[in-house]
């Protein structure tokens, strides 16, 4: 009986114009659905269970809102929460700052350039977990070249131990990730300066404009949308920071250097108690989505004007 | 050009005449080679490094004062990394990584066509479910994951993984292939449906060589992703025959797999970093491309 009345009410288009619609449809069909799978629906199974007291091996039971009054009051949260704004605070202004001159240095053609282009973006495609272990050797105080190298031109003796102190781990930290991930900012940055017309730089050279005027009046106001995407990209790429924390500092000295991502594994995979983990996530998903929506309010009223 | 390339272009460059520059604007020439150099030195040392000294000897690699090339090379430490079985390892990145690129390729390339060449219900609503997944990190969905996967008996299992990621790759994928196939004039594709083919004949003989770049650009993205993963790889898997490369690497650097020896760690370093290296600079290009051409326009 349903079926007639929906075959009534809306009649099962026939012809090619149908048949194509049909088509496209089972075109995208095996992709939507994976994303549903692993993606949307995970999504929604992680809200449900941040209401319960789910361990990770099995026993469930609601408890309504007491994971996220635990974490009102968590000071371990708040603590990883504030040290991961400050980390993405120094990681995007370090990386817009390095890409910018990199990407102002390289970014017309001239011999060579394309090497040198090619030299600051290959760190990029090795992967965080590697270039950590790199860094630990590198730094390793007693087989590393980096600590050998300090005490041969004599800026240090005795031992080197980067990640018993705070500001030395994060500063480690900070070096490998603008090492690893400011090409990519640099090619942002650059296609977006390469894709303003020379129209107006040529008139600003009639008008006598030096560069640093041309870049203030100019390539700023107009990379505008670049830079906005760079800067959404970043902030959220160092909010979910994890590998580089996990292998080198491991959340050392003190668990000063816990960045929310590390709590959320650490309360479900080591702690087992997923309803808690669900719970920061949750948390961490509205800050990302609160965090997004202000820089693209940003980037679009801009725009605007 | 058909020969691998270690110069990075992008296609707005390729695409305008070149055009001579007699000086640079602002920086005397030897200041930006002698400064750009030295940066591009810093930049590449370690990776150089890293390789190069996976030829010494154990001992040597543990010796301190380290050395800087190795004294007498030798493949020791490749010997060790088979001896103690991280070939099985390498083997589950090449096969996780293999499968992903193949099946998000694929996907991409169906949904992109599908997204840009057809109208259908749902349209919007899908491409927004799509769309979704860059909204949302993966990281804040680990937990529900876990319990999704494990009820699935997808846990500890390579193919859990492939879909894991596969689902990574699939939005870019889909960006990219759909503004890859709205760029292709209808015309070329209305000869081939004249001449009778199906739409699966079209895509592939007729669209797929012409967007063959997207799909390029779509497989290396793939292949990062997948081989340099860690997180859902360290939480998805549990056994150290199921381990991909980097997650038995931090367990060799634990010590949880015996006493830390640097030197297979960092040979194994050497596995995890040098494919991403050597395929990056063979195709770079179509990455790049790839990289800036939506972001910029979008």
């Amino acid at each position: 009986m349903a079926l007639s009345v929906s075959a009534g009410t809306r009649p099962r288009r026939r012809g090619p114009q149908a048949r194509r619609q049909r088509l496209g449809l089972l075109f995208v069909l095996p992709a939507v659905l994976l994303v549903l799978g692993i993606f949307v629906v995970p999504v929604i199974v992680t809200a449900v269970m941040s209401f319960y007291d789910w361990s990770l091996l099995g026993d469930r039971t609601f408890v309504g809102l007491d994971n996220y009054t635990r974490l009102a009051g968590d000071t371990q949260f708040w603590q990883s929460l504030g040290f991961t704004t400050l980390y993405t605070v120094i990681v995007t202004a370090a990386l817009l700052l390095v890409g910018f001159a990199l990407a102002l240095a390289v970014r017309h053609r001239r011999r060579g350039v394309g090497l040198l282009r090619t030299a600051f973006v290959m760190p990029v495609v090795i992967g965080f977990a590697t270039a950590s272990y790199l860094t630990l050797w590198l730094l390793d105080d007693r087989i590393g070249i980096v600590p050998d190298l300090l005490r041969r031109v004599g800026l240090v003796d005795g031992n080197v131990s980067v990640f018993s102190d705070f500001s030395s781990a994060l500063a480690v930290v900070v070096v490998l990730v603008v090492w690893k991930t400011v090409g990519l900012t640099m090619l942002l940055l650059m296609s977006g300066m390469q894709a303003i017309s020379k129209d107006f730089y040529e008139a600003a050279q009639v008008d006598g404009a030096r560069p640093a005027r041309m870049f203030r009046s100019i390539t700023l106001p107009l990379l505008r949308p670049t830079i906005g995407l760079v800067l959404i990209l970043t902030v959220i790429g160092s909010y979910l920071a994890f590998d580089q924390f996990f292998i080198l500092t491991q959340g050392g000295p003190d668990n000063s250097t816990i960045p929310v991502v590390y709590l959320i594994y650490r309360a479900g995979f080591i702690d087992f108690n997923l309803g808690y983990s669900a719970a920061m996530s949750i948390g961490l998903m509205v800050i990302l989505l609160i965090l997004t929506s202000i820089q693209l309010l940003i980037v679009r009223t801009r725009e605007d004007q | 050009m058909t020969t691998p390339t270690a110069v990075l272009t992008t296609p707005r460059e390729q695409a305008r005449p070149r055009r001579r520059r007699g000086r640079p604007e602002w920086l005397p020439a030897t200041a930006f080679y002698t400064v750009c150099g030295l940066l591009a030195v810093l930049f590449v040392a370690p990776l150089a490094w890293l390789v190069v000294s996976s030829f010494k000897t154990g001992a040597e690699f543990a010796q301190t004062p380290p050395t800087l090339l190795p004294t007498r090379p030798s493949l020791e430490n490749y010997q060790r990394l088979l001896d103690a079985g991280l070939w099985r390892n390498v083997v589950n990145s090449l096969l996780v990584t293999a499968g992903t690129v193949v099946a998000a390729t694929a996907l991409a390339v169906l949904a992109g066509y599908g997204f840009a060449r057809f109208r259908f219900r749902f349209q919007g609503l899908l491409f927004l479910i799509v769309l979704s997944t860059l909204m949302i990190p993966f990281q804040s969905i680990v937990p529900s994951l876990y319990v999704i996967l494990d009820d699935l008996n997808l846990t500890n299992s390579l193919f859990g993984l492939v879909l894991v990621y596969t689902v990574f790759a699939l939005p870019f994928g889909i960006f990219t292939m759909r503004a890859a196939f709205a760029a292709v004039p209808a015309a070329v594709e209305e000869a081939a449906i004249v001449d009778g083919a199906g739409a699966l004949a079209t895509l592939w003989r007729v669209l797929v060589p012409i967007v063959a770049p997207g799909v390029a650009t779509v497989a290396l993205y793939s292949f990062f992703t997948a081989w340099n993963e860690f997180l859902a790889a360290l939480i998805f898997t549990t056994r150290q025959e199921q381990y991909t490369l980097p997650v038995v690497l931090a367990n060799l650097q634990t010590g949880a797999g015996g006493t830390l020896n640097w030197g297979v760690l960092e040979t194994g370093a050497v596995f995890a970093a040098v494919p991403c290296i050597a395929i990056f600079l063979i195709l770079q290009r179509y990455y790049v491309a790839g990289l800036t051409g939506g972001a910029v326009k979008g």
